[in-house]
């Protein structure tokens, strides 16, 4: 029976959020919600702490205080490799692939089977890993250099690359730090087309400074200012807020 | 097909000819007293060859791998040892049936943890498990904090220096900086005549190939390659859900174990162990033996280490003086003209040429694209 509001569930609930390094708060107390399937875009000038709220998410770094609560999880006690196990996905700023390896070989360490010691010596590259690694390499458009040894690709392939890798690893909340930055027109309209595809069925966090892109994947931006919210909602109403005009869109 | 979880075309073909090398070539042609140097040099083989496992693929350098040749070695010295003290080889001792250095240090009774040595089982498994289970040690001790790099480096450094200062210090126990001389038999077996040579050159040859068939089942497993991806980008590998540090622990580990192994061959082919294989300057010099071979390369490693000693003996015979310079000169040049070492060497400019020599005078078989993307890994 339900008796008036119930304590809507979010997927992640970020809550008094601070970290302060050598006294520096980087994250002042912080807190926001993520949907189940919610694209949410965090963006604000330089500094303002976006990098480091996704590095506390996934455990990268660790906070001072406050909570992080994947589905109704503690992440903030938890190690990095846990972390992704619960279905947290990262993409780091600068494309971050193994440039040794092929492409094939990038995509297949991230298959999510396999990750203990013993389960990656005995791991057996069957038809399920290489139909879902053709599979994705066809999303990111690389189905024809799975061969190629990764060091090879251009930056906006590697990019792509990158974010495949999280795709195979298919998390429940996908975390995107800059996915078009130093890409060319023709690369940010395919990213843009690859991500509108790819964020179905999950959740996404985006930190972009390409207001186009974000107006065009948004539905939800949070403006960050000096380690805190200075705004946030639709688009629309960010653009409009005076404060966000000020420190940060009016420049 | 001979691609499998070993091995593929081009990688076979490399193991058969050093099986060739060293079983048929080397025994023809050699005489005993050469055969037992090669020997000896093959025993650093097994240090260079977790190496190319733990530096090469893994990317941690290790300069403290005579602390594993070491503790190997003295596994087996010690159970030589007291096969070789029996009371009545010992009878014009203070007290017959312990090793003769005890004797000359005031030792009336054989120490407890010398009394396991007795059972060759046990021996046999302290070799895997005692440096095994110290490398877990300091692995975890390391790795899980994070220590990488130079840091790691050093602290190996440190590690070699100690166990060698324990050695030489603690006389009674461990034979001090004469090591433990005089091993004769092995089960009954005298270690120390010509054809018994012959044998033990075989056994060690094949102790070698299992080594390097796990090497090869290891580097040609997702584990090899998430190693190489590790050495790369760390943060990447472990935000996709792998600990890192528990891969980093089993590469050292099997460094370890690999020269362990070796240090019990050095004990039963060369007849006795001591604290000069275990400090920091040979420590180094197995080092220089894998990035001479090529530390990404299994066979190049194994090259490394009998060229760097044919060197070694050769030179250090005519020019004792001279002998380590030419050896840090060698990994300079090394280092700064071929990173890859000679399996660079091999794998740049002469297979290459091989290859278009073949390819040239046959028509092209039907897969052959295959060995030439199977140099990284299994084609797929």
């Amino acid at each position: 029976m339900l008796v008036g509001h119930q304590p809507k569930e979010f997927l992640l609930a970020v809550e008094a959020l601070t970290v302060s390094f050598d006294g520096f708060k980087a994250v002042n107390d912080l807190s926001f919600y993520v949907d189940e399937n919610e694209i949410r875009v965090i963006i604000g000038p330089n500094g303002a702490g976006k990098t480091t709220v996704l590095d506390l998410i996934c455990g990268k770094t660790k906070a001072t205080s406050g909570s992080i609560q994947f589905r109704g999880k503690e992440l903030t006690r938890m190690k990095e490799n846990e972390i992704v196990k619960t279905g947290v996905g990262r993409k780091f700023q600068n494309p971050s692939i193994y440039d040794d390896l092929t492409v094939f070989e990038n995509l297949e360490i991230s298959y999510p089977r396999g990750r203990s010691v013993f389960g990656a010596l005995t791991f057996t590259r069957d038809a399920a890993v290489r139909d879902r690694v053709h599979e994705v390499a066809e999303m990111i458009f690389l189905k024809d250099r799975l061969n190629m040894s990764a060091d090879l690709l251009s930056h906006g392939q590697k990019q792509w690359l990158e974010i495949g890798m999280l795709l195979i690893q298919d998390p429940d909340l996908l975390m995107l730090d800059e996915p078009v930055a130093g890409m060319s027109v023709s690369e940010r309209t395919k990213t843009a087309e690859l991500l509108n595809r790819i964020i179905k069925n999950r959740s996404v966090l985006v930190i972009e400074h390409d207001m186009k892109f974000v107006e065009d994947i948004a539905h939800k931006v949070t403006v960050l200012h000096q380690g805190q919210i200075l705004s946030e909602g639709t688009m629309e109403k960010v653009q409009n807020d005076p404060k966000v005009i000020e420190v940060y869109l009016g420049h | 097909m001979t691609d499998n979880r070993f091995f593929n075309r081009s990688e076979l073909i490399g193991i058969l000819v050093l099986a060739v090398f060293l079983v048929v070539v080397l025994p023809l042609t050699l005489d005993v007293f050469r055969l037992n140097l090669v020997a000896k040099y093959l025993t650093y083989a097994f240090v260079a060859l977790g190496l190319v496992v733990c530096w090469g693929y893994g990317g941690i350098l290790s300069l403290g791998q005579g602390v594993f040749f070491g503790l190997g070695g003295y596994c087996m010295a010690m159970f030589l040892k007291l096969e070789a003290s029996s009371v009545e080889n010992t009878k014009i001792q203070s007290t017959p049936g312990i090793p003769d250095f005890m004797d000359w240090n005031q030792i009336t009774s054989l120490p407890l943890f010398w009394k396991p040595f007795h059972s060759l089982t046990f021996t046999i498994a302290a070799i895997i498990l005692v440096p095994g289970i110290f490398a877990l040690i300091i692995g975890t001790a390391m790795f899980k904090r994070r220590v990488g790099g130079t840091y790691f480096a050093i602290i190996t450094q440190a590690v070699a220096a100690i166990l060698t200062i324990l050695i030489v210090g603690q006389q009674g126990y461990t034979g001090g900086i004469n090591g433990m001389t005089d091993l004769r038999t092995l089960k009954g077996w005298d270690i120390r005549p010509d054809h018994a040579k012959v044998v033990l050159y075989f056994f060690e040859v094949g102790c070698l190939f299992v080594c390097i068939m796990i090497a090869q089942f290891v580097r040609h497993s997702k584990l090899g390659r998430i190693l190489v991806a590790m050495r790369e980008k760390e943060d990447r590998v472990r935000f996709s859900g792998y600990s890192v540090a528990n891969f980093k622990i089993f590469a050292f580990c099997i460094a370890a174990v690999f020269a362990a192994i070796g240090g019990a061959m050095f004990a039963l082919n060369v007849g006795f162990m001591s604290p000069s294989f275990v400090g920091i300057v040979p420590s180094i010099e197995m080092v220089i033996y894998t990035a001479v071979g090529g530390r990404l390369s299994i066979l190049g490693a194994i090259y490394g280490t009998l060229l760097v000693n044919f060197a070694k003996t050769s030179l250090s015979e005519t020019f004792p003086e001279l002998w380590l310079f030419g050896l840090g000169g060698l990994f300079i040049a090394v280092v700064l003209a071929f990173p890859n070492g000679l399996a660079g060497i091999w794998g740049d400019y002469v297979q290459p040429r091989i290859d278009r020599l073949i390819s040239s005078r046959k028509p092209k078989p039907e897969g052959w694209t295959d060995s030439s993307v199977a140099d990284g890994a299994p084609a797929e």
